[in-house]
């Protein structure tokens, strides 16, 4: 955990005040709706279809028990008592008025919590590994660089009126769960042959409605010169960026329009002539932020506890083990994912009531802490293994432990129409029918690891390109129709998935899902060939064929 | 509009020349960067003081050679979505050295005054009458900065350095 300091406390105290402030300019008048959109933007406020959507970051994943009661207090108290986790460690609250935000913003930062840049043409939340800092094999805690560049991209007096958004997310595991490539900035940590820590540095990697894979731009650069590199990425950005069509503004377009190579000579002349640079992080400012995150105190544990044995009986908990119990790097701790996937739910939601009992699970079991992944899952990151069969219990009594991690029902959707005025069609009651239509736990684990993502619009918002199956509503002649891909990955593999055939209107979505799972078993040469790699090996046509003979 | 100099409301010395526009013989002006190119050997002989309004995609290439002979550079936010000028005001300040007038001008509102002052900013036309007179209070507004600029506020990461130094050298 991240202790904030009184720094921290006073910038978003400061932030605060002056929301407050440009709220009541715009309850009175002073401010037009069009001068009050940007600044309500820069602080995570959209206005979606039936009232005010609000973002609050939670960065590189991380939340105390502390900070998610509080969460669950601003759901219960300024909301109907429930918030939506997002594919970008965010929560968003669905039905705030406007005159309550700054006092759900100031209960939010007593706890340290803030909603700055979580929307608008700004740096936005900087994502991580869910798994940072206890996942087995990983080089050393991005958390750390993650803060560093959450300070270096608050309030940036020279980077907050970009072309368009900016995302950066890291991880320092081989296997990138933070899905980098898929964003303005992607940082893979690495060591050098000294031993010192850098990273191999992508960019103009982003969905929506032109996808791209971001490319690596500099295959190393040193820690010390972090800051600096990107400032010089964001510069030309700023300076070069489109800004006459909004489609066109994101980086990679950029990046694109330009060609890497040349993208890259301007950034590397621009960071040469930054010289020796104020941002430079040598190695005492680098260890004062490592020194206020906080580790716990493991004890010595069993690998294999009793108390696990015994529980190996019940076909029921060794289910969800199997299923949503991973190794952690201390012997005899576990990280516990909990599936907000409920069958028949909207995916990424938690109630209030929820939140709380997690909370209270986290005190219990996990050292307090709690982590939020991009795929809407919640996670405990340090659980006992002897604690595993009591969590259990109580993580079914809320609703959290459907054994669903990664298999077909593991959804990833926006909100779509039913909440998003930018949204063309619904997302949500298309992932509901679909975790009814694969209910059965044996089916989806014959199935196995398969990620379906919806979008609502193409924006993007829930990912579809980068889906094993995505889904995209559009709109034809006034009515709902989806166009499916198949393919995609977000992982250090990363790619855009492909066509597979005309869109399909509402009715028959789940019934194509249902036909391309069942091509695929009938395809894959042996049960362990994934989904993704069978689609690899065969190509879209052969999906195609057995999908569209019929239709 | 009101100009704010200094963290004061002041009055404008310069007289905007439009494009096109013939230049008075005397006083200060102010003129578009196209314009003051055109004729900048001339230009910058004027007895009277002389600045320039560049716009915010023209390279400042262009206006390095004359910037000791500028005293004012009014740089321009064509919407207050538009942040190119920013960088082109840390990059005059913190690059080139400018120490004149660092003027923002266009769609110019108080909730950028901050981000306006950190970028090198030290003049202001703003457009609302209400948001000139805030000027004072609204810059107060903040005391935690994270990033170093070449306004010479200190941030927080250094704060904390110098804190951890007297708390080891009082130990």
């Amino acid at each position: 955990m991240y202790a904030y300091d009184e720094l921290d406390r006073t910038l978003i105290n400061e932030r605060v005040s002056e929301f407050r402030d440009q709220v009541k300019r715009r309850l009175s008048g002073e401010l037009t709706e069009d001068e009050f959109k940007m600044l309500r933007l820069q602080n995570g406020v959209y206005l979606q279809l039936h009232a005010y959507m609000f973002r609050v970051a939670i960065p590189y994943g991380t939340l105390s028990s502390k900070q998610l009661r509080r969460l669950a207090h601003v759901a219960r108290r300024y909301d109907r008592g429930y918030g939506h986790f997002t594919t970008r460690q965010n929560i968003q609250y669905n039905w705030i008025k406007l005159a309550d935000l700054p006092d759900a913003l100031a209960d939010l930062a007593e706890v340290g919590i803030h909603a700055m840049q979580t929307s608008g043409n700004n740096t936005r939340n900087v994502t991580s590994d869910q798994w940072a800092g206890v996942a087995p094999g990983e080089i050393e805690d991005p958390r750390i660089w993650s803060e560093l560049l959450r300070q270096y991209t608050t309030l940036h007096p020279e980077f907050s009126f970009l072309p368009r958004k900016f995302k950066f997310a890291i991880t320092a595991s081989e296997h990138d769960r933070a899905a980098i490539k898929v964003h303005d900035i992607g940082l893979r940590l690495l060591k050098n042959a000294d031993g010192e820590t850098g990273f191999e540095v992508l960019v103009g990697g982003g969905l929506g409605r032109t996808p791209f894979i971001g490319k690596t731009i500099k295959p190393f650069v040193h820690g010390r010169d972090l800051l600096s590199y990107v400032e010089a990425i964001l510069r030309v950005y700023n300076q070069y960026g489109r800004r006459d069509n909004i489609y066109k503004a994101r980086i990679k377009i950029l990046v694109h329009e330009l060609g890497i190579e040349k993208f890259a000579k301007e950034v590397d002349e621009e960071w040469k002539l930054m010289g020796d640079s104020a941002l430079t992080l040598d190695n005492s400012v680098v260890e004062e932020v490592r020194s206020r995150f906080s580790y716990p105190a493991y004890e010595k544990l069993p690998h294999m506890p009793d108390e696990l044995k015994q529980a190996a009986h019940d076909p029921l908990f060794e289910r969800w083990r199997k299923n949503s119990v991973t190794p952690h790097k201390v012997q005899g701790y576990s990280i516990v994912t909990l599936s907000l996937k409920p069958v028949g739910g909207p995916p990424g939601d938690a109630t209030a009531d929820q939140m709380d009992a997690i909370a209270d699970l986290a005190d219990k079991y996990s050292f307090g802490e709690i982590r939020v992944g991009h795929e809407q899952n919640l996670a405990l990151p340090h659980v006992a293994k002897r604690d595993l069969p009591a969590l259990w219990k109580a993580l079914d009594r809320i609703g959290v432990a459907t054994p669903n991690v990664n298999l077909v029902t593991d959804i990833i959707a926006c909100p779509g129409l039913d909440y998003c005025s930018l949204a063309n069609a619904r997302s949500i009651p298309i992932a509901q029918e679909l975790t009814r239509r694969f209910s059965n736990h044996d089916t989806a684990s014959l199935i196995g690891r398969l990620h379906i993502n919806i979008s609502g619009c193409i924006n993007a918002c829930g990912h579809h390109h980068v889906g094993h199956i995505g889904i995209l509503g559009v709109e034809k002649n006034n009515e709902e129709y989806y166009q499916i891909t198949i393919g995609g990955r977000a992982d250090e593999n990363a790619e855009v998935g492909t066509l597979i055939g005309p869109a399909v209107p509402y009715a028959e979505v789940a019934d194509v899902i249902e036909d391309i799972v069942e091509a695929y078993l009938a395809l894959r040469d042996r049960p362990e060939e994934l989904f993704v790699d069978t689609v690899k090996r065969l190509g879209v046509e052969p999906f195609k064929e057995r999908v569209y003979a019929t239709r | 509009m009101r100009l704010v100099k200094q963290g004061r409301i002041a009055t404008d010395i310069f007289l905007h020349v439009a494009d096109g526009a013939e230049l008075p013989e005397d006083g200060a002006i102010l003129i578009p960067a196209a314009r003051f190119l055109e004729n900048a050997e001339t230009l910058s002989q004027r007895a009277d003081k002389i600045g320039v309004i560049w716009p915010n995609n023209r390279d400042l290439d262009d206006l390095v050679p004359y910037l000791d002979r500028v005293v004012v550079v009014a740089l321009v936010f064509p919407s207050f979505r538009d942040g190119r000028a920013y960088s082109q005001a840390r990059l005059l300040r913190e690059r080139y050295g400018f120490k004149g007038e660092l003027r923002a001008t266009g769609q110019v509102l108080r909730d950028q005054f901050v981000f306006m002052l950190r970028a090198g900013f030290d003049a202001f036309e703003v457009k609302k009458d209400a948001d000139a007179d805030a000027f004072a209070e609204t810059v107060k507004r903040y005391t935690v900065f994270y990033q170093p600029t070449g306004d010479g506020r200190v941030t927080a990461l250094n704060r904390r350095m110098q804190l951890r130094h007297s708390e080891s050298a009082s130990q």
